[in-house]
Order: C-alpha cells, then structure tokens, then sequence
C-alpha cells in the first residue's frame, strides 16, 4: 500500500508543477515522441527535425503572428499503450490551444483516432495511420496526410510502369512485406492494381522482427520477379539489404515505402543499399533553403534539439521538418480565419487542416521545396496529396530519380470510401455531409 | 531438388547464428542456473562497444580487445552486485533479475555509444561464393561459411577450455553441485565471475557475426528469442546441444517457411507465411512432449 | 496496537472460514472499496481515469490471473498476454456477431474463449516444467498473434487487422466516459479479485500449492496433476482474457493483435515477481509498481535534470528512464526477492506489536 502511494502522490505534484509552465497567450503543441528502444534512432531525427522548426519559427518571427509556441515532449516507445497515456497527460493543456498531434506510429495513430475526435483535437498522420480516413466525412480529427500507403504502392508501381515503357503486362512483382497492421495496409491497393495492370502479384510476409530472411530471400531468387516492392520497418530494412545481395537479386529492382527510405536504412546495411530506391515526399539534404536556415538561426543559437548534428540534412530529419512546416501552415490557416495573433483550439486547427492550401509558391516562400508536395485538402480528401517522389541511394546519399508521382486516385480513393463506410455502420457513425461544410 | 538443398543449407548456416546466441544462455545456465534473460542485450552492448570503439578512430583489432574488456568487466560487476546478492533465491528471482540487467543494458549501452543503427564492417562480404553458383547454381554466402567456421573454432575452444583446463574442471564441478564445489575449496565466486567474462566473449563474437550481417542496434537484443527453442531442443545444459540445436531450428524453419504456407494456402486460401515467428517453438514443443529435457539435457530425477 | 488480533473470538464455523478472518482486515478492505468507488470517482479527472487508473486495474487483474497460475500453481508462463488477446478479438466477435448481446456476458464469454485456448496449451504442463515449460508458452504468444494476424475472420476483414471495438453498453444505457469506465472495471476487478482470494483457500487451491511446492509429492498424496494443472491454466487464462476484453473496450478502444506483444507478457510478469508471487494483493502492487514507475521517472526526470541544469538531451533522459526502470527492479529484487506483498506483510507483523515491540 504505502509503496505505491508515495509515487502516486509525487506524480500528483510534479503534474501541477508542469502544467504551470504553459501560458494562454502560447499556441502548445503535444509531441507524443519516441527516442529510444527499437526505432529510437529515427524518432530521433524525426522529432529532432519537428522541434527544430518549431524552435526556428520561434526565433527567426518570434511565433506564429506574435505567437509563441511552446511544447511538451512525452515518450511512448513505439508502445501503444503509453502513448496513449501520453496523450492523456497532455490533454488537458491540449484542449486549450494545440497544434495536430503527429504519432509516427499506427498503432498509436490508432488508439487515438475515438479518444481524439471526442476531444476535439487533430491527429495528423502523415503517410501512417488509418488509411480510411481520408474519407473525412467518417473521421472529422483524423488526416492521413500528403500519402497513405496505398496511394504509395500505387504511385510505385506508376513509377515502375514508366520504367518499363508504359506497361506492366505479364511482368512479375513481388510485394514483400512486415506481417502487421502496416504491411498489411496496401495489399488491397496492389491486388486492384494487378487486376488493372495484368501483372502477377506474390506476397511475401516477413515475421516480426525481420532479422532473418533467407528463406524469403530464397524464394524471391525462385520466383525470379521482375520488382520488389517492400513495405519494411526497423532492422527488416537492413536484413532485406543484405539477403538481397546474398541472393544476388539487383537492388535496382528493389523499391521501399517511405518507412524503409532512410540514411537509417541503408547506412548499416553498407554496400548491400547501393541501388536500392524508396518512396519519400522529402529530400535530403541541407541545401534545402529552409534546411539551411534553420541550422544557421536554431543551431547558431546553440538551441538544436539533435545530440548528433550529423543528423541534420538526413531524409528523417527533413520530414521531421515538414511535418512541422505543415503544421505550422495550419495553425496559420486557422489564426487567419479565427483571429490573428491569438492561439487556437483542437477545433479550429482541424479546420485549418480540411482547409489547408499549400501551393508551390508559398513552399518557396518558405524555403521548403521539395520538402513537401502541394498539399489541399478539403472535407472528401484528407490525404491532400498522394504524391510521392522516387529516391536513390547512391553509396552515400538519397538521391531523387522522379518528379512527383500522384498514385491512382480513381482507384484507389473509392476503397478508401467503402472501409470507412464499414467502420461509420460498425460505430453507429453518421457520416458528414461533406457538401455542406465550408 | 536443388531448391530444396539451398534452402536447406542456407537454414543450417542461419541456424549456426541461432546457436552463437544460445551458447551464452547454456554457458550461465550450466555454471550457475540462472536463466540469463539479459543475453540478447548483452549480445547488443557487445556490438555496440566495438562499433562505438571503431567511432572513436580505434582499429577493429584494439576495439575488440576493449569490447571484450568491457564485457568482462561488465560480467564481473553483474556477478558482484547483482548475482551474489541473490544466491538462494529460486531461480524465477534470479531470472527477473536478469531482465532487470536488460533493460539497464538498453538503456545504458546506447546511452553511452550512441542508438543510430550502424554497419560494421569485419571484411568478409556477405555475397554468393561464384564458384559454387555458377557450377550448381546455387546460393551459398562467403559470409554464413565463415561464421559457421568461427561457431564450431568457438565450441571446439569451449570443449577444450572446459574438458581440459583447470578452470574448466572447476567450472564443471560447479555445475554439477553447486555446494559439494564450495566444500572441496573452489571458489564459487571467481568461477561465476570467469562464466560471466566468458558468456561476455560468445556475446562479442555473436554481436560481431551479427551486427556485420544486418547492423549493429537494438534489433540485435531480439537475437534471443531466436536462441531460446534452440535451448529447449539441445537442452539448457549443452553445449554441444546448442549447436545440433541450432542446426535443427535453422534448416527445418526455413523449410517449413517455404515448403507450409503454401499448404495452408491449399487448406484455408488467403495468404499465410510468415511462420518463422512461431515455427522454431511448436518445433521446440513438439521435441518437449517426445524428451522433456532436451537432446543432450541431464534427465532430472524428482524425488519426494 | 491498531492491528491486534487479540480478543477476537470466533464462535461460529461461518465467522472462522470468511474471507477476512480479522477485523481491521475487514474495516481496511471496506475503507478501500469505499474509496475506490466513491471518493475517487468524485475526485478523480480524466486523465486519472483514462491513463492510470484504468490501465492499473486491468493489468492487476491480468497479473492476478498470472498470478493464479504461477504464484500459486508453479506452472511459469510467457504468454499471459496472448490469452489478452484472445480475449480481447473474442468479446469483439461476440459483439459483432450475436445481436443485442449484454457486454457483460460478451466478457464472460470472451474470458471462457480465452480459457478454452489455455487449457489447450496448458496441456505440455502435463510432461514438462519450469523454464522449458516458460518457453513452451512462449509457442502460444507467438501463435495465438499470428492466427489472429492471419485469418481476417478475427478481425471482421479489416484491410490492417486492427479491431474498433464497440460501444459498451448495459441495457440501453451506454458507458462511455471514462469514470463510467472507470466503475465498469473497478467492479468487475472487485468481483474477480474476491473470488479468486476465495478460490486461493478453497480445496482447489490447496491443491494448486500442493502442485507448486512438488508436483510428485503431491501426487502422491492423491491430488490428480491433469485436472488441477488444466484448472489452473483455464483460470488463469479466463481472468487474463477478461483483462484482454477489458483492455481493448475500456482502455485503448482499438488494437491489433501485435499490440499483444512478448514485450506485454514479460510486463505482467515481472508485476506479479515484484508484486510477489502467490499473493493476491501483491498482482495489485506490482502492477501499480510496473505501470506507474516509469511514467513517474518520465514526469520526474526531464523536471529533474532541468533543475539541476544538467545538459541532457531528450534521447538522453528517455535513455536513463529505461536505465533506471532496470536497476530498480534488480535493486527490489535484491532488498526483498519476495515481492512488495512481502514488505506489506512485514509491516503488518510490525503494526501487530507496536507501539510496545517488546
């Protein structure tokens, strides 16, 4: 009894010491963050990118319209559970004023797509999470933004298609893919697609974690595809590296999502990556204008939140960037609309998000090309986007080989539609009447 | 038929990996039984001190001296402010207690070196040796041959070490009968302290044939489960069993990855594989219900 | 002086075998479900509901079913939370698919689904024991996932495999706010809590602790090992499928069968080892143990290092949480191998005398 009470009591009274850090006139952003554990080193470029531009919005305009943004960071390791404690930790102070949640995680992305929308607060998940939310008129607070996994398959196999002259007829493709919720995702997307295109799909599921692969690898030498598509994640990535070069399969063939398309990747896996290609919708680099300047106004002032300044410039750490770009933009949107100079609540950023506008030409305002497609929303079409590039690893660095590629929209955005129709019957969920909202 | 051979080969050169892991278990678990959870972080420290080592302009000889300084030093201080506090205790203690020292490792090792998933290098590239290739047309890598070799260089040292040396001796009379050692003079402690430098050294070669193959981070720490059916079938005790062990879970796995999901698919339609996860322990179950100790495990007599 | 036993006389058979033989016992455990039903929910926010205190009483009463299982019967497992999972995908089916089925009984049946799949794998207990028997178990978690992964009947086709659960309701009336969750949880833990501390001193369990002490010596005296190690398991995976149920419906709202992890598994384990093994109120302890440490150390830390100015990067505290989170349990292992229930009882011994100890 008495050991577990003091804790209880002291935790009691670290949170009111928290939530006094907080003042009304800041816009707050919950950061449900992870750095440590398996995917440690990603969520450490990726939040280190968020909070970096943050920081920089901070200190290069003083805050968003004259406000500040303050933050709070909350570990989850990749746990579901905790990161729902996380959230509701910060909920409190979320429920005031707050920017979109980004999760990086689908299973936390979600466990808080009911407990969000019932407290008013946007979860944006940014190539992850619930892919039938984009269907907004089903899930009001959830914005799958930019991609989703099926509209990358999709934009892959376009690319693909390119490749070999416009056709994919009778060619071979295998999907290889992490056996969960994630790997999962994009199966639907990719049998309409072969059913459309006339190619031969192979799954291939790979079981948590991945570290072994030589029988898959094995497999694949068989079938001898003409690609590989790859949905891998964490130490999957390297091991299907490496067992692609221990089969001798070309690497060039070989095309990753987005999840399997960093530094982090590729760098342990050596000389085996060389070749190797993945989806992204961000470049690497710090000749990124926007890049530049943040190392130059956040590092400069000696308040960079990465331990390793290596880092920046790195694919995560850029996307980590335009996550925050894109969030800010929002929170832009709805002072614009709300009241400029003041924070803003769950309810109008989630407006700002169904109403997001984000032109090249405002990218460039900001420095941020190529750090982000042109992105509009609106109440039928969460994603915004669905456009990806196609990158390269060349030995020491991703380089883009595409322009952007948009996956397809009439076939893919229509399964979206009936999913989330399942899910609003199963809920008991009146669906929105997209028409009407403005 | 060649299909079949190259699966099966390359499972039993994976299985040899498996057994690298599993040694360290059977090692602690013979000298001292405990259950040491902590192998797989212990395997991860391992490869992270070399790579860490490596960071700092050290070359790869020297940073594995200091990797297997540290793990030494690790191992002694595990037995001397953990493990010696507990004798006595029944063996579920002693085992959490070890869980305990792995979430301390995973916390402290990327702490101090760093969490990027990182390469290293040992120079030997994991590609298909040409000779074989082109004249069978089949896949088999440089890179599982020489770990295979350094695996069975490792055992046949370990066999020696432990049949012939004066340390070995005392180490297998620990084993037998922890209190008939103490009362003939050999100091449990010393002894417990050596297992753990030695468990320590099949950590570091481990985490080194397995950081070279996929990269030195934290998946490093799952390598255990991989290790544990191999336990059961060659016994916790052996270690000529984790070996054969090894062996038995590498190539009938990758069979069964190959040769089962499309079977079921026949039975059940949909799309199945993916069976690694949970193949190697029904295997492990399956050898438990015919020898409920193991291939080479002692027979345990239960007495009232 | 506050906790003496001297003076109360049991004249009858019914006041000698209650639950409570002892009054302050009973005056401590009433004070206690006064307090949790009643001052807590008037105090409590959502943040107490949703983040602690809920996830502490499903997991104490997963531990709990570990507990039943390990600490009592001696049968060591590794795969407490795939039978959560088991109950968890099988209140939703129920839900699904018998129309206007009470949520109750949709738990009930959920933890009977999960007990049918323990007793099958409680069946290697019959030949083989200790770790070989933990590793064993370890062949459940790993499969009872995967089929779930696997065969999309499971998960209603969903294209991910993840599950929403539906609403909870009790004749019309639809619990969703956290503190009518919070109740929900609370009563069925008390309900399943009481039992088992009754099914702990019945023949049953006498039984089960003949079992743990030595399986052969009990055996000997005429206690049947299959039925009463298959009791065990069956028990133990009802009480941690309703946990499973519990955790999907009132605390997290969707899953997926990967959330069910190994990693989860170890979790309740080490709550019933630091709680104390064969202890009921230690499943109770040790889950508040588990559950709260780190999100004390997460709070705590950061607050900590930034007072004494200490130049740690965020990866850094995280990093130091999971540290300390080790070191402690080693440590408590250390001080008292016996669990927390250990250190509760030593405090009753103490109150027992004072303020005169001699």
């Amino acid at each position: 009894m008495f050991a577990y009470r003091k804790p209880l009591l002291m935790t009691a009274v670290s949170l009111a010491l928290l939530s006094q850090a907080a003042s009304a006139e800041d816009q707050f952003f919950p950061i449900t963050s992870y750095r440590v554990g398996p995917y440690g080193a990603n969520g450490q470029s990726f939040y280190g990118g968020f909070v970096d531009y943050l920081n920089y919005v901070n200190l290069k305009d003083g805050g968003i319209n004259g406000v500040k943004l303050v933050w709070e960071e909350c570990e989850t390791e990749y746990n579901n559970a905790k990161g729902v404690e996380c959230y509701e930790r910060m909920k409190a102070k979320a429920k005031v004023s707050t920017g979109p949640i980004h999760t990086m995680s689908t299973g936390v992305a979600y466990a808080l797509i009911d407990k969000a929308t019932e407290d008013k607060i946007p979860l944006a998940m940014m190539g992850y999470g619930r892919t039938d939310a984009v269907d907004g008129s089903v899930f009001p607070y959830a914005f799958p933004l930019v991609t989703t996994y099926q509209m990358q398959a999709s934009a892959i196999l376009k690319f693909i298609k390119d490749k070999e002259k416009g056709s994919l007829d009778g060619k071979k493709i295998v999907f290889l893919y992490h056996d969960s919720a994630y790997g999962k995702e994009p199966i639907v997307a990719l049998q309409e697609e072969a059913k459309l295109n006339k190619f031969t799909l192979i799954q291939i599921p790979v079981a948590h974690p991945g570290n072994e692969q030589s029988a898959q690898w094995l497999k694949i030498r068989q079938e001898n595809p003409d690609y590989v598509i790859f949905w891998g994640w964490g130490v999957m990535n390297q091991t299907a590296l490496k067992a692609a070069q221990k089969v001798g399969f070309a690497r060039e063939k070989m095309i990753g999502s987005w999840w399997a398309g960093s530094e982090e990747d590729t760098v342990p896996a050596g000389d085996a990556a060389k070749g190797y290609m993945a989806a992204t919708w961000n470049v690497a680099g710090k000749d990124v204008p926007l890049i530049a300047d943040i190392e130059k106004v956040v590092y400069g002032a000696g308040k960079g939140d990465l331990q390793d300044k290596t880092k920046l410039g790195t694919i995560l750490y850029n996307r980590g960037v335009s996550a925050a770009v894109l969030s800010v933009e929002a929170l832009r949107g709805a002072q614009a609309k709300y009241g400029k100079g003041k924070p803003v609540n769950g309810e109008q950023v989630r407006w700002a998000l169904e109403n997001l506008n984000i032109t090249d030409a405002r990218l460039k305002e900001i420095g941020a090309v190529n750090l982000l497609p042109p992105i509009k929303t609106s109440c039928t079409n969460h994603e915004g986007s669905g456009m990806v590039k196609i990158q390269q690893w060349d030995g020491a660095k991703w380089v883009p080989v595409s322009g952007w590629i948009e996956g397809n929209k009439e076939l893919i955005h229509p399964l979206f539609k009936t999913s989330a129709q399942q899910y609003a019957k199963e809920k008991n969920i009146t669906p929105r009447d997209c028409a009407k909202e403005s | 038929m060649r299909f079949f051979l190259e699966v099966l080969i390359s499972g039993l050169l994976s299985g040899v990996m498996y057994s690298l892991v599993a040694l360290g278990f059977v090692l602690i678990y013979k000298a001292s039984g405990v259950f040491n959870f902590a192998q797989g972080a212990m395997v991860y420290l391992a490869a992270l001190s070399v790579v860490g080592c490596m960071e700092k302009g050290v070359p790869l000889w020297l940073a594995i001296i200091l990797a297997f300084i540290i793990m030494t030093l690790f191992g002694i201080a595990t037995e001397k402010f953990v493990l010696r506090k507990l004798v006595n205790q029944p063996p579920i203690t002693l085992f959490m207690a070890t869980i305990g020292l792995a979430f301390f490792i995973e916390g402290l090792a990327p702490m101090v070196f760093g969490s990027d998933p990182r390469a290293l290098d040992i120079g030997i590239v994991d590609e298909p040796i040409e000779a074989i290739l082109n004249s069978w047309g089949m896949v088999i890598s440089k890179f599982d041959l020489v770990a295979a070799a350094i695996a069975a260089l490792l055992v046949t040292t370990l066999a020696l070490f432990f049949q012939y040396t004066r340390i070995g001796r005392a180490l297998r009379a620990v084993a037998d009968d922890h209190q008939a050692a103490l009362s003939i003079g050999i100091p449990l402690q010393h002894i417990w302290a050596i297992v753990w430098g030695v468990a320590g050294f099949v950590a570091l070669v481990a985490g080194m044939l397995w950081g070279a193959r996929n990269g030195v981070q934290f998946a490093l720490t799952f390598t255990a489960l991989k290790a544990l059916p191999v336990l059961i079938i060659g016994g916790f005790t052996s270690v000529p069993g984790a070996i054969v062990g090894g062996l038995i879970i590498g190539a009938s796995e990758k069979l069964a990855e190959i040769y089962l999901p499309p079977l079921m698919e026949s039975a059940f339609g949909g799309n199945f594989g993916g069976i690694e996860g949970w193949f190697p322990y029904v295997l492990a179950l399956g050898f438990l219900l015919i020898r409920p100790e193991g291939l080479f495990g002692e027979k345990h007599i239960d007495r009232v | 002086m506050l906790y003496r036993e001297a003076g109360q006389f049991k004249s009858s058979y019914a006041a000698d075998q209650q639950l409570f033989p002892i009054r302050q016992d009973r005056i401590g455990v009433i004070l206690l479900l006064v307090v949790a039903f009643v001052v807590v929910p008037m105090v409590a926010g959502d943040y107490w509901f949703s983040a602690i205190l809920i996830p502490f009483l499903i997991f104490a009463l997963a531990a709990l079913g570990l507990n039943l299982l390990t600490g009592y019967a001696g049968q060591l497992s590794l795969g407490s939370a795939a039978f959560m999972a088991v109950g968890a995908y099988a209140a939703y089916n129920f839900q699904l698919r018998i129309d206007g089925l009470p949520m109750v009984l949709s738990f009930a049946l959920a933890g009977l689904t999960a007990a049918g799949v323990g007793i099958l794998f409680g069946l290697p207990s019959l030949w083989i024991k200790g770790f070989y028997l933990a590793v064993a178990t370890l062949a459940a978690q790993f499969f009872i996932v995967w089929c779930l992964t696997k065969f999309p009947w499971f998960s209603n086709h969903s294209s991910s495999g993840v599950i929403s659960t539906q609403k909870i309701t009790f004749f019309g009336y639809v619990v969703a706010s956290p503190r009518e969750k919070y109740l929900l949880v609370l009563t069925l833990v008390t309900v399943l809590a009481l039992a088992a501390k009754n099914l702990v001193r019945s023949s049953t369990g006498r039984a089960w602790m003949a079992v743990r002490d030595m399986d052969v010596a009990a055996e000997v005296i005429g206690i049947r090992l299959m039925p009463t190690k298959l009791l065990a398991f069956a028990v133990s995976s009802f009480y941690c499928g309703v946990a499973g149920a519990l955790y999907a419906f009132c605390y997290l709202g969707s899953v997926e069968p990967d959330g069910f992890s190994l990693d989860m598994s170890f979790r309740i384990l080490f709550m019933i080892i630091i709680g104390g093994m064969g202890s009921i109120l230690g499943s109770f302890l040790g889950a508040a143990f588990i559950l709260l440490l780190p999100i004390f150390l997460d709070i705590t830390l950061p607050a900590l290092a930034g007072l004494l100015g200490l130049p740690f990067s965020n990866a850094t505290v995280s990093h130091i949480q999971i540290l300390v989170f080790g070191a402690l349990i080693m440590f408590f292992l250390i001080v008292e191998p016996h669990g927390l229930a250990r250190l509760w009882q030593i405090a009753k011994e103490k109150l027992r005398l004072w303020p005169f100890p001699h």
